[in-house]
């Protein structure tokens, strides 16, 4: 008796499930069927003005505020550091690389940019001015921050 | 062989026996215009990209590299073949560069850079020959195309505006200084100056 009584229930799961997608059309990000060609996306320019994003959380990487098409970033050169090196600042007049990237694994400070902080732009990315593909529902800390404040006061 | 000096040495300088002094001349003339002329189309042909990249080393290394920057596609169309940078385009600077690059055939007959490996070896030296004789020559290969007069900075970046103002306007430094691997990539540079 049991036993009918969640098969039951798993059957109306089944058929509701089934209902509600029939009932919504699956949206695709194609323009066209995956057999077809679609047209290409219209290309943006990258934001170059040298102005400083404000960081949306403390650790995060600060974006790159210029373009960097065609910065050679390998183990012959690294056209980043050309700039940002701790000794070409005075020159360029760009920040220096944090000195946290001078920190090994054990957390020792080594002379120059520690291998593992070498590639720029796996965490630092030059922005486009786009529409985003899926709504970004983020809230800052300092705005999340009250709000709980206030409910724990209630 | 004194004797023979001295036979054809008489022979050159007595007046011609057979023939006239117009047609000399204008034979003369008329030969010269055809090896002059002939001389510089052989020249200009060895100064064409299709001809730089007739070696293999030329096209499976330093072409491919230059197809992926702005001097090859961009928006407008406009692009830079090999010979606008590397051969300096008045006369006697490109002779002077054309019988340097009789070393390049020396190092095509006996195969200097005609692996992948070789190349890269070879590659930091390449360049700096590069970077020295466009330092020597203030970028004069650059400044074919792109003159200081004419750059406007306000159309650039800040960043770039900035670094020209600051740089370039004031002689500071010139192109090569700071556009190292414009159109090529860039050999190990642990030691150049400027770079990490």
């Amino acid at each position: 008796m049991k036993i009918s009584a969640k098969w039951l229930l798993s059957l109306a799961i089944i058929g509701i499930a089934g209902m509600a997608m029939a009932a919504e059309p699956i949206t695709t990000l194609r323009s066209a069927a995956p057999d077809q060609v679609s047209p290409a996306p219209q290309m943006s320019n990258f934001e170059d003005n040298s102005e400083k994003r404000p960081r949306n959380y403390p650790e995060q990487p600060p974006t790159i505020p210029h373009d960097i098409e065609g910065y050679q970033i390998d183990r012959n050169a690294n056209k980043c550091l050309s700039c940002h090196a701790r000794s070409r600042t005075g020159d360029s007049g760009a920040p220096m690389v944090s000195i946290t990237h001078f920190m090994d694994r054990d957390n020792q400070f080594l002379a120059a940019v520690s291998p593992r902080r070498y590639f720029c732009t796996q965490c630092h990315v030059p922005q486009k001015e786009v529409k985003p593909l899926v709504d970004n529902n983020f809230v800052d800390i300092d705005q999340l921050l009250p709000n709980n404040s206030t409910r724990i006061a209630e | 062989m004194k004797n023979f000096i001295k036979r054809h040495w008489t022979v050159l300088t007595t007046p011609s026996v057979h023939y006239s002094l117009a047609f000399l001349t204008v034979g003369g003339f008329i030969a010269g215009v055809i090896f002059w002329g002939g001389f510089n189309t052989a020249l200009e042909a060895t100064n064409t990209e299709q001809f730089c990249i007739g070696c293999h080393e030329m096209n499976d290394n330093v072409y491919q590299e230059l197809k992926t920057t702005i001097h090859y596609t961009n928006r407008s169309g406009v692009r830079a073949t090999c010979p606008d940078c590397h051969v300096p385009h008045e006369w006697t600077d490109k002779i002077a560069r054309k019988m340097q690059a009789s070393k390049e055939v020396w190092g095509k007959l006996f195969g200097t850079i005609s692996t992948r490996d070789k190349f890269l070896e070879k590659r930091l030296e390449l360049a700096q020959h590069e970077w020295a004789r466009l330092s020597a020559n203030n970028s004069l290969e650059c400044r074919n195309c792109h003159s200081a007069e004419s750059m406007d900075t306000t159309r650039q970046s800040p960043r770039a505006s900035e670094a020209h103002q600051k740089f370039l306007f004031t002689g500071e430094k010139t192109c090569i200084d700071c556009h190292k691997g414009i159109a090529h990539h860039l050999p190990d540079m642990s030691g150049v100056p400027e770079w990490q």
